[in-house]
């Protein structure tokens, strides 16, 4: 029997606490692991992450999941949601530490260079807004209008098909601050901590079938 | 665009809600929890939480509590108070707190901030400053544990906890705390200018005004007490606050 619980994977980095507060507030069930059992069996995966890239990508791989999340997402179609630099490891290379990702998307990690503007702090720490690409998401729903998302990030993600990218934000450029493909989500900004935006958009991930 | 953030800072004595005026007389004002659902309801863009006696009283964070507190706080948090331990820091963001903020430690274990922020990364390590004018007006750094000035050259302390991996500074004005008579702007536009990390101004702030000139004197985000649960000029508690969209000229 298929479990109906979200596994938020734990890798050793990322705030896990604040994603399973968010996620019990709204009565979802969820557990924090990186057993490879509870991914198969999970109906949906939640990617979480905050660090460095390639210090996440050596534990996953010392965790052996690599090819299990693989498997999970682009054959069995799992739901699975990447937050901050859990999106980032979806993609297939980041500039930071110049390695690969998981390769669920194809995307590449680059880092914000704002050098002929001293006035844009790296990281982009705060709140801002996002702009919608595709009206038949499934996880942005709502009305967008006044919402803003908590962002705190060095690094942006690239897509290189347009129809991935969700949504965009203006940070001294116009970087893809969400994507979806299918059963495959990721978004920059922490949702956990975007208030009744961030809410929006969990609620949404949960009633995904 | 982005919006500058507006931070409410809330002081925990024996886990009740206080508030201070140059860091002394501290008010007890309520119950931090039920504050909390107030400006989580409001919306706020972030949060700071003190423990002003914990490193006086040489104990740990109650994570307990503090846990109680963030469980439904759906904004970006902040932690400070009887940090001194990695394993402290550790505890703190498994329990969904998302920066922690050191203040002593960062004085007399200044190791702590390059090991927190190497593994947490610069952006999780906010280091607050308490500063106070010395008696011939220069500023000093104040630690309120001990009730001493602190014989160190400011600036080129906040330097070093800039280059030892602090992400964000927050600069408190000791003389200006509670106070409500506006920041320490020149305070504030020094530190600004002295670091390339974001500055979180606290101390003094009475009105939208004063919020305003700190973003003026270089301030990347305005944080304040009393501002925030006092309503008039005779103080009574009432929790407010100023969405971030009022600050934009």
């Amino acid at each position: 029997m298929k479990n109906k619980k979200i596994v938020i994977i734990d890798y050793g980095m990322g705030n896990v606490g604040s994603i399973q507060n968010m996620l019990k507030y709204l009565g979802a069930d969820s557990i924090v692991t990186a057993d490879k059992k509870e991914i198969e069996n999970a109906e949906k995966l939640i990617l979480p992450g905050v660090g460095h890239f390639k210090s996440a990508m050596d534990n996953i791989n010392k965790l052996d999941i690599s090819e299990l999340l693989r498997e999970q997402v682009l054959e069995e179609k799992k739901p699975i949601l990447g937050i901050c630099l859990g999106m980032q490891l979806m993609c297939s290379h980041s500039e930071e530490g110049d390695v690969s990702g998981l390769s669920l998307i194809d995307a590449k990690v680059k880092k914000f260079n704002f050098l002929h503007n001293e006035e844009l702090k790296v990281p982009h720490m705060g709140w801002n807004k996002v702009k919608l690409l595709n009206n038949q998401s499934q996880i942005f729903k709502e009305s967008l209008e006044g919402s803003r998302f908590y962002f705190v990030h060095s690094y942006y993600v690239k897509c290189n098909n347009s129809s991935d990218v969700l949504t965009k934000t203006d940070y001294g450029l116009n970087f893809d601050s969400s994507i979806e493909s299918g059963n495959i989500f990721g978004v920059q900004f922490h949702p956990e901590k975007s208030h009744s935006y961030g809410i929006n958009l969990f609620k949404n991930f949960i009633k995904i079938q | 665009m982005q919006f500058t953030r507006v931070i409410p800072v809330l002081l925990l004595k024996n886990n009740g809600l206080v508030k201070t005026v140059k860091f002394k007389n501290s008010k007890y004002l309520g119950d931090p929890i039920n504050a909390m659902k107030i400006f989580n309801t409001k919306e706020v863009d972030e949060l700071v939480i003190l423990d002003i006696m914990a490193t006086k009283n040489k104990k740990e964070p109650d994570y307990k509590f503090i846990k109680e507190i963030v469980s439904e706080a759906f904004m970006p948090i902040g932690y400070g108070g009887g940090v001194s331990e990695l394993e402290h820091i550790r505890k703190l963001f498994q329990l969904g707190v998302d920066k922690v903020i050191i203040n002593s430690a960062a004085i007399l274990e200044s190791d702590l901030i390059k090991k927190a922020s190497e593994i947490y990364g610069n952006q999780s390590i906010i280091v607050s400053l308490d500063v106070k004018k010395d008696m011939w007006g220069e500023y000093k750094l104040y630690s309120h544990p001990n009730n001493k000035k602190i014989k160190l050259d400011l600036f080129q302390f906040i330097k070093k906890i800039e280059s030892l991996g602090a992400g964000e500074i927050i600069v408190n004005s000791v003389d200006n705390d509670g106070v409500m008579n506006g920041y320490d702007t020149n305070l504030i536009e020094s530190v600004s200018k002295s670091v390339k990390v974001p500055v979180i101004a606290l101390g003094g702030a009475g009105s939208i005004k004063d919020l305003k000139s700190a973003v003026i004197h270089g301030a990347s985000a305005v944080a304040a007490g009393s501002l925030f649960v006092y309503q008039g000029i005779h103080r009574g508690v009432l929790i407010s606050y100023v969405k971030s969209d009022l600050l934009i000229n």
